[in-house]
């Protein structure tokens, strides 16, 4: 690893100011990714502004019955917090289906929603790949692609975005709170992520003068009727092949509400709009899941070796609405 | 003025002794014990966060030595394999490897022990696992919770069955 400045930040000021001043400067949360990739000089920034003492460790209740996250609060603590638990179950299951328990004790919020694609080929530098050196070529596309993305991709990268928790949040709606040189600006967790295009060095739309200093999850009963499943190569401890999360609200047998948001499919959390609509007021039995699914999953566009995902992804869509309007039935 | 890619001055506390460093920023926690302080227990099995060899304590809570920066943890409170055993003897999950076999080669064993040690502790406060009803009021100490626990902790050798057996058995004796 190249060596570079290390500056501790007691404040969000100091910690904005620092990257504000220095020229190539990076946040550091738990550092499970941003080390990883500096010791792969893939990340080679000149400084490091920890941030991991700045007091953005919170979970606090907002007057509209939300909840406000703090950047820094770590993966562990958000997953097992009571109100997550209860309201946000969703959530809490997508991160403890995340990495494992010494990671999760070590990653914070920001640092999820910030982590990096796992795309062999942006993690090898003999390789060519458009986000790691823009304009140098994708090896992905026609090399070995069983991981990536089916939806939303393009001719310049088809990586996808690894994170579980963030798919859970695109499901329930989420707000990223950020502050930069122009004040503080909330930006919809659905909006943060970026589709590839041909600007695929680009994983978000935070700027780089700007700190992640919040999520907030929006006041939302029916999210406590949600449900997250992954796909995996192992039970544990693996990256999702697909994964699912879910929301649904069930009433005579009718949907009154669908949430539905893919992980391990696209370049970001992929919301299914198109399947949430279609399930609108239809029954819920498995013939709508299966249509709503079908309905998503018409855009794909699968690679040589990734076409096994186009079935999965629509089977687990199925599998957890069934489950969910299984337990609905129940109530 | 010194440069400032000079060393920075390190406090650890490692099990209960104060080590003052000069390290470079870039020196992970885990060099610092291994390299720096002679603590060699703690192990370096990949060294980008996929195996859990190097899993040590801070403040009571585990992680992966092999991403922190020592310089990030100045300050705090580290146990290493080293500081589990006192007075009385081995700790009880050093007892319980020994005498389930939870291991082959021994390579993966400093970060299963301490992994298991922060996870029971984990496990006590009511933290849930991926595989635990969120609803439930009482958690049972099974098998399938103790392996999606501990899967940050990988074992080359695949000494899983004494491991599990061994964590059982030290949770009974901790829990006595
Ligand atoms: C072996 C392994 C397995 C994993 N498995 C999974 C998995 O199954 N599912 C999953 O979801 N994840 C998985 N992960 C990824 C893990 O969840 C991320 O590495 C972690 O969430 C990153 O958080 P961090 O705080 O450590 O980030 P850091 O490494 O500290 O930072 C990552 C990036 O975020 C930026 N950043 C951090 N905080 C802020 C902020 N407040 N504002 C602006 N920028 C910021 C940093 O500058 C950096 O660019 C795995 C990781 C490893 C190593
Ligand atoms: S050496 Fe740290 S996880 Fe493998
Ligand atoms: S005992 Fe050899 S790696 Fe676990």
């Amino acid at each position: 690893m190249n060596n570079f400045v290390y500056i501790r930040a007691e404040n969000s000021q100091r910690a904005l100011n620092a990257l504000w001043e220095t020229n190539n400067a990076k946040f550091l949360g738990g550092g499970t990714n941003l080390v990883d990739l500096m010791r792969e000089r893939i990340e080679q920034p000149d400084a490091v502004i920890d941030i991991t003492r700045l007091p953005m460790n919170q979970i606090t209740e907002l007057p509209d019955g939300g909840l406000r996250v703090g950047a820094l609060v770590r993966n562990s603590h958000l997953a097992a917090h009571p109100l997550i638990r209860d309201r946000y179950r969703v959530l809490s299951q997508a991160i403890l289906m995340g990495a494992s328990a010494q990671l999760r004790n070590m990653a914070t919020t920001g640092g999820n929603l910030m982590q990096r694609t796992r795309c062999y080929y942006f993690y090898d530098s003999a390789a060519r790949c458009n986000k790691r050196t823009p304009g140098s070529g994708c090896d992905a596309i026609d090399g070995f692609n069983r991981i990536h993305a089916i939806l939303g991709a393009s001719s310049q990268c088809v990586a996808t975005h690894p994170s579980d928790m963030c798919v859970a949040m695109a499901a329930l709606d989420a707000v990223v709170r950020v502050t930069g040189k122009n004040g503080e600006r909330s930006i919809p967790i659905t909006e943060f992520h970026r589709l590839p295009s041909d600007t695929p060095s680009q994983d978000t739309n935070l700027n780089p003068d700007e700190l992640i200093t919040a999520v907030d999850l929006p006041n939302f009963p029916d999210a406590r009727k949600s449900l997250y499943r992954k796909v995996r190569d192992r039970a544990s401890y693996a990256f999702a092949l697909v994964s699912v999360a879910a929301v649904l609200d069930v009433k005579g047998g009718r949907i009154q509400n669908a949430r539905l948001a893919l992980g391990g499919v696209a370049h970001r959390p992929w919301r299914a709009t198109a399947a949430e609509q279609f399930l609108l007021h239809r029954p819920a039995e498995e013939k709508t899941f299966r249509e709503a699914a079908e309905l998503e999953l018409q855009a794909a566009k699968p690679l040589a070796h990734n076409g096994f995902k186009v079935e999965l992804a629509k089977r687990t869509i199925v599998d957890v609405l069934m489950e969910l309007a299984g337990k609905a039935e129940v109530q | 003025m010194d440069s400032p890619l000079a060393a920075h001055s390190v406090t650890l506390h490692v099990n209960g002794r104060e080590h003052k460093l000069q390290l470079e920023a870039r020196v992970s926690l885990l060099d610092a014990l291994r390299e720096h302080i002679g603590l060699t227990g703690t192990k370096k099995g990949c060294n980008q966060g996929a195996c859990g060899a190097c899993t040590v304590l801070v403040n009571g809570e585990r992680i992966n030595s092999c991403f922190a920066l020592a310089v990030q943890y100045d300050g705090m409170k580290i146990t290493t394999i080293e500081g589990l055993a006192d007075a009385n003897g081995l700790h009880p999950l050093q007892q319980a490897f020994v005498k389930h076999d939870g291991f082959q080669c021994g390579y993966c064993t400093p970060g299963q022990i301490c992994s298991a040690a922060a996870m029971i502790e984990e496990f006590r406060g009511g933290a849930p696992s991926a595989v635990t009803e969120l609803e439930a009021k009482d958690i049972e100490f099974s098998d399938l919770e103790i392996q999606e626990r501990m899967s940050g902790n990988l074992c080359r050798c695949g000494a899983y069955v004494g491991i599990n057996e061994a964590i059982r058995d030290a949770f009974e004796v901790l829990s006595r």
